[in-house]
């Protein structure tokens, strides 16, 4: 098996009397194509929130390349190249893309502290942004406000702001939802197209997306893993069956 | 094609002929109207101010009713330190300054937390709380008598300060100047953009690893600054500072101005300083007791219609949306 990029240990959390994620453990290795999936309620943003310090875990750690970062600050943990993109999309309205990514490359390359030069003037970041339109498949669009964007480029440009950072891990938090299916192709073609060193973890509802984009799958259930394999073992579980069918009589491991 | 991004990136930074003429405009104005320095002073007084505030309500969307907390401390600031300790216009200015940045760094941890609503009220309560310790330190600040009779020494060493206010103007036209430059470059910096990032979505700033915080304390400092320094130039030509520097109808009246102005493009402060100041004149004179009557009536339907629609009447019976 190769290196584990990301792993938790235990992670719990409780809201209250609700324990939203008991005691998830799960390991992420280099350049995986890891999805994790559920029904509704099942924990998983719960547990990105958790990944990405949104949310302080009750118990349990995660540990990103070795090092513990259980009590980092969210934009800590990007720094050190662990991504998230949303499920609804957090933009920034009044910008356009190339200035959103200009904004998100700044960042990586420790730039977006420079208050005296231009936005612009530093050649390396235009020609990356330029690059990241293109494989965006928003050059066109480039220099339109975001809000006027449609709804297909505005959830390539949130994908495409994740990808600026460079991750190592990227989160990919239902990155097809609410897409018309006319604009959907290029979702998919730009996930697909996600260099292979990048360790992937997609959350998703569409099974077709996820069987034909994961090598590995964790199943949640009441906040609780309830197994872990390739597309092909998880398929054929009966105990995903019935959690997939509908059926409440489930064996929780 | 390499370099059309950068180009693209690099055109909000670029000065417009219009700004060239409107400064020129400006710098014309104590030349021109030579007996209205006084007012021309005050004005551009009250645009630093406005600027100052468009930096933390236009570009990072941090409301604020207590604004005046700042512009009164560089007051009393400014004067205090003409009567104990020397009478240099610069220095005291750089003092005025400074302590009111000294005192944004020290509340900008409070304006970090909570929705917009405390952010109001947070401000708006620093400001009350610093408007009665000035009137209660009354052997300090002269309570409510203020401290009157602040004698400065010449500008530059050369330029005594006269009754017409002419060097008073050019004074303060200076300092709103060289503040703009300086604004102007910094918000179409990587930084400035990061704070419309901010007032956008703060959630992706995170996201995109930058810290929210920092940014945040560090603009509410910057204006703070730039409130202190406007409070500063008041103490000193007017040679006086009093309870008025810190009173709440301040902070309201630079809101007003610089959303009669327009948020976020820095020009709405000293445009909103201008407009408010002018209209208030106009309608004072033609109607003495009821002017904030048109002026609060032209707010209304400035907010209702929008600024857009407003001032492009050709745009108003067509249908919205074609």
């Amino acid at each position: 098996m190769s290196e584990v990029v990301l792993e938790t240990f235990g992670l719990v959390k409780r809201f209250g009397g609700i324990t939203a994620t008991n005691n998830v453990s799960m390991k992420v290795t280099k350049g995986a194509r890891h999805a994790l999936i559920g029904p509704n309620g099942a924990g998983k943003t719960t547990l990105i929130n958790q990944l990405t310090g949104v949310l302080p875990p009750s118990e349990g750690r995660v540990q990103l390349r070795g090092r513990d970062i259980t009590s980092l600050t969210p934009y800590k943990r990007v720094g050190l190249g662990l991504v998230r993109t949303f499920q609804i999309n957090q933009l920034f309205a009044s910008l356009t893309p190339l200035q959103s990514l200009a904004l998100a490359v700044s960042s990586r390359l420790d730039a977006a502290r420079r208050w005296w030069q231009p936005m612009g003037s530093d050649s390396v970041i235009g020609a990356e942004c330029e690059q990241l339109l293109a494989q965006f498949r928003l050059s066109e669009h480039a220099d339109r406000v975001t809000r006027e964007l449609p709804y297909g480029k505005r959830r390539l440009l949130e994908i495409a702001l994740a990808v600026a950072q460079k991750p190592s891990v990227l989160l990919l938090d239902e990155p097809a939802a609410g897409v018309p299916a006319a604009e959907r192709r290029d979702i998919l073609d730009t996930v697909a197209a996600l260099p292979d060193d990048v360790s992937v973890v997609l959350i998703e509802h569409d099974m077709d997306l996820v069987f034909s984009f994961a090598k590995r799958m964790t199943v949640l259930v009441n906040g609780t893993v309830l197994t872990e394999g390739t597309p092909q073992e998880i398929a054929a579980d009966p105990q995903v069956r019935a959690v997939y069918l509908g059926e409440t009589k489930v064996n929780h491991g | 094609m390499s370099g059309k991004a950068s180009a693209l990136l690099l055109a909000p930074a670029r000065w417009r002929r219009w700004e060239y003429a409107l400064w020129a405009a400006i710098w014309a104005a104590p030349i021109v109207f030579t007996s209205h320095a006084a007012l021309i002073n005050e004005i551009a007084i009250f645009g630093l101010f406005a600027l100052s505030l468009d930096l933390i309500l236009g570009y990072t969307g941090i409301v604020s009713l207590g604004h005046a907390a700042f512009f009164g401390v560089g007051g009393y600031a400014a004067a205090l330190f003409a009567k104990h300790v020397m009478p240099d216009p610069l220095v005291g200015l750089a003092v005025g300054t400074v302590l009111a940045a000294v005192l944004g760094a020290l509340t900008s941890p409070m304006i970090v937390r909570g929705t917009d609503l405390t952010r109001l009220m947070v401000t708006m309560g620093v400001a009350l709380v610093l408007l009665e310790l000035a009137n209660k330190f009354d052997s300090i600040t002269g309570g409510a008598d203020g401290l009157p009779g602040v004698m400065m020494g010449p500008l530059l060493g050369q330029f005594t300060f006269d009754l017409g206010a002419r060097v008073a103007s050019f004074y303060s036209l200076a300092v709103l100047f060289v503040a703009f430059l300086i604004l102007r470059r910094v918000v179409n910096s990587p930084l400035g953009l990061s704070l419309k990032a901010l007032r956008d979505n703060r959630l992706r700033v995170m996201a995109i690893g930058l810290s929210v915080n920092f940014r945040l304390a560090l603009i509410y400092t910057l204006a703070a600054a730039l409130a202190g320094a406007a409070g500063a130039l008041s103490a000193q030509t007017t040679g006086s500072a009093t309870l008025d520097l810190l009173e709440f109808h301040r902070s309201a009246d630079v809101m007003l101005a610089l959303v009669l102005g327009g948020t976020g493009w820095l020009w709405g402060g000293p445009i909103g300083a201008i407009a408010f100041s002018v209209l208030r004149d106009l309608l004072s004179s033609f109607t003495p007791q009821y002017w904030t009557f048109w002026i609060g009536l032209f707010l209304v339907v400035l907010m209702l219609v929008g600024r857009e629609r407003l001032f492009r009447p050709w745009t108003w019976f067509k249908r919205s949306g074609s």
